[in-house]
């Protein structure tokens, strides 16, 4: 795990002296790490040096907020100047006059065809009736997927059967579209590069032809430097409305979104999280700030939680908390649960190195062969003593160890912890139960 | 075994054709302003290091080896070695060229080609995130395979991803070989099992193996590809013999990631690297193979069936900077 920005920040400023106004000295040495953690998150160079100027005349200029210390001053104006870049919140545009065209365009491999079928799902749910085209006529299976991503999420297609020419397909599906009283008609184009001009040539005349409401350009979040190449020359030939940002459910820091907004001024007006057809998102500026930083995103976090969690269990859960009745069995449910949300040491990147957390070690080796260790002991446990672990003596620990594959001090250890958490759950619960932690329990209940 | 997995190849006419072809591309896309770092930089003046930085960082090179490449030739210009800018040039060259050769004789390398037996397929898995360009990848290898003289069988065993068993029917046509599949949703293990067993009985050469593109953080995704790795050792002890990475050039930092993650999952043997027809300099796999040792097999050049290329140090490292 590396230090993030906060760390280095932190290390930074106490090696430094002077109260008051930030010293200009403060302010380059700070910039320096903020260069670093903008480049180790794929901001292209040059919008980052750009960004970073700009940033050093305003923390320069800056009044003393006494409230805050420098790192947090200095890193305030950083959040707020990548806020401002990439933009509010915006939403999707339609025609005056329907059918309105959603033209979706990128290199090969962001992501299109996916993002087109959750887009018409997405259209769906907000009450319009979608059609959609692919006019992939390269790829092979191109329109195969697409026709098979409609059928998945109920969309009508139009297939284009007949004709390898995009022209005649968009016009196919402008008639049927105005048949089928359809309203959004969202088009899926080939990937092509930037530099393919051709390719470029292709998709102006369908633009022409179109006259699209909307031109989303679709980018994969782990796009390094050339974002700016590739998105500039999209715009400079297009002019696009918005992004649309994919694969953000890896652990990508997505600076790419930056870049892309520097050089297009265009709007990320979704995000895609997954390859299930539902996972398409309204994009949160502040977030993608802290992501694109190396700070945590502890949003993030708690929504993989969401998204993990089995909401029936965790209600179940909360309700067992409250009545003392955590079993050895909800203990091993706990551990999966955990799992699930992915490799350990990527959930402990998330979380920000501050607070209660900021004495962790940074080395802390979370060894997951451990945790499946556990469990395996929890499973070769009988019924009963899953229920009641008192009924567990030293025979019973030996056949537990042998049946595990562990041995004794394992199986003694793994009561220790539970016993352990059975503690602090206990105080939980009491604390539940005067109503100090409504909050959490609110949080639990709520996922239910 | 294949003369593809060969050491050191002839440098083939055509990729330097290409490789030339889609550097004049990229200049023609990059601003004038850019223009070439060296080009009336004779002397060696204190902006020099900070163009150099820039070229490198644009590359996607990444801070970390970025700076250590320049960490040598700053020492050497220290010691006053180096005279003029054009030696400054040769002199990171060298160093990132170092990188390439020292993964040469890497663990990695040198078990890719090893374990080849002479008897019964050879197994290879083609692994990697979504839209890195495996499948295209596979049917362009598998056109090498075949000019070589060595009979291929695809097996289609990403069975999640909407058409991509049609995808890989449509390139096995091309290159006239068999597929074996099953249908969408099956156990990709599951066709493993028919597509090894079945490359066995027939005594042909290759076996090339689509997997379903998966992001290197979901767990559960990774063990699959597990299973199907074991899946494979069970039929043919030893398989899979190379497990390659496709990894797309316009990937940033999070290609370091990916590699790790997929190398400790299961054991990559080697890359792909995809896409490299754009202006994406694919820089990432500097920092990959220094960090992991992971030899760079193959570059793709374009969709046609004859853009794939073996991959040239000595190429790449000047593409760097052009």
């Amino acid at each position: 795990m590396f230090e993030n920005l906060t760390e280095k920040l932190q290390r930074t400023f106490k090696n430094l002296r002077g109260q008051g106004k930030l010293s200009e000295e403060h302010i380059d040495t700070a910039l320096g790490e903020i260069r670093e953690a903008l480049l180790e998150g794929d901001v292209n160079v040059g919008v980052a040096d750009d960004l970073l100027a700009a940033i050093r005349a305003k923390a320069l200029g800056s009044e003393v907020m006494l409230q805050l210390s420098p790192d947090q001053q200095v890193l305030k104006i950083v959040r707020d100047e990548l806020t401002t870049l990439l933009g509010k919140h915006a939403k999707p545009l339609f025609a005056s006059r329907p059918p309105s065209v959603w033209m979706i365009v990128g290199l090969q491999g962001s992501g299109k065809t996916t993002t087109t079928g959750k887009l018409s799902k997405w259209l769906t749910q907000n009450g319009h009736r979608p059609i959609v085209v692919s006019t992939d006529v390269y790829r092979p299976a191109a329109r195969e997927q697409l026709a098979q991503v409609a059928k998945a999420v109920g969309t009508t297609l139009w297939p284009g059967a007949g004709t390898d020419k995009p022209l005649e397909i968009v016009r196919g599906a402008i008639r049927e579209a105005k048949l089928s009283a359809s309203d959004v008609i969202v088009v899926d184009t080939a990937g092509r590069l930037h530099i393919d001009d051709e390719l470029m040539n292709e998709l102006g005349m369908l633009k022409k032809e179109l006259q699209p409401s909307e031109i989303l350009f679709v980018a994969d979040s782990m796009t390094g430097q050339d974002a700016v190449r590739s998105a500039g020359e999209f715009h400079k030939r297009l002019g696009l409305t918005g992004v649309v940002l994919t694969k953000l459910d890896g652990d990508a820091r997505g600076g790419a979104a930056l870049s892309i907004g520097k050089v297009t001024g265009a709007p990320v007006k979704f995000v895609g999280l997954g390859e299930k057809y539902d996972a398409l998102e309204a994009f949160y500026p502040e977030r993608i700030v802290s992501r694109i930083l190396g700070m945590g995103d502890i949003l993030s976090l708690i929504e993989r939680a969401e998204q993990t969690v089995d909401r029936k269990m965790a209600a179940e859960l909360e309700r067992k908390m409250r009545h003392n009745e955590f079993s050895l069995e909800d203990f091993r449910d706990q551990l999966k649960q955990i799992r699930k949300m992915g490799p350990l040491e990527q959930i402990m990147d998330m979380l920000p190195k501050m607070g209660p957390l900021a004495n962790m070690p940074r080395d802390a080796h979370v060894d997951e062969k451990k945790l499946k260790q556990v469990e395996a002991i929890i499973n070769s446990m009988t019924n009963e003593e899953r229920g009641d672990h008192n009924v567990i003596d030293g025979k019973r620990r030996k056949r537990i160890a042998r049946g595990s594959g562990t041995t004794v001090q394992d199986v003694n250890q793994v009561i220790k912890q539970y016993m352990q958490m059975r503690t602090m759950i206990k105080q939980y619960g009491t604390m539940a139960a005067r109503g100090k932690l409504r909050g959490l329990g609110g949080k639990l209940s709520g996922m239910s | 075994m294949f003369g593809l997995f060969k050491k050191k190849d002839e440098l083939e006419p055509s990729l330097l054709g290409r490789l030339k072809e889609s550097v004049s591309k990229t200049r023609a896309a990059i601003s004038a302003a850019a223009g070439n770092i060296f080009l009336g930089d004779r002397q060696i003046s204190p902006e020099l290091l900070k163009k150099l930085e820039t070229a490198l960082l644009s590359a996607d090179l990444g801070v970390a080896t970025t700076r250590e490449a320049l960490e040598a030739v700053r020492e050497k210009m220290d010691r006053e070695a180096l005279r003029d800018a054009g030696q400054v040039k040769s002199e990171l060259k060298k160093q990132l060229l170092r990188i390439f050769e020292a993964a040469e004789s890497s663990p990695a390398a040198a078990g890719a080609g090893a374990a080849a037996n002479g008897d019964g397929p050879r197994v290879l898995f083609i692994v990697g995130v979504n839209g890195a360009g495996k499948t295209t990848s596979i049917g362009k290898l598998a056109n090498r395979l075949r000019q070589e003289g060595r009979s291929v069988l695809l097996c289609a065993a990403d069975t999640f991803r909407a058409a991509a068993i049609e995808q890989l029917e449509i390139w096995a046509q091309r290159n006239g070989v068999e597929m074996i599949k099953q249908k969408s949703g099956a156990d990709p293990a599951a066709v493993v099992f028919d597509a090894v067993t079945a490359a066995k009985s027939r005594g042909v050469d290759a076996v090339i193996v689509d997997t379903a593109g998966r992001l290197h953080t979901k767990s559960n995704l990774m063990a699959e590809l597990e299973k199907m790795k074991r899946t494979a050792a069970k039929v043919i002890p030893g398989a899979p013999h190379d497990v390659l990475l496709v990894l797309d050039a316009t990937t940033g930092q999070n290609g370091l990631a990916q590699a790790r993650q997929f190398t400790s999952a299961v054991g990559v043997t080697g890359i792909i690297l995809s896409k490299l027809d754009g202006t994406a300099k694919g820089g990432i796999v500097v920092a990959i193979t220094r960090e992991l040792g992971l030899p760079i097999r193959f570059v793709g050049t374009g969709e046609q069936i004859g853009d794939l290329a073996p991959f040239d140090a000595r190429t790449y490292v000047d593409s760097l900077f052009d």
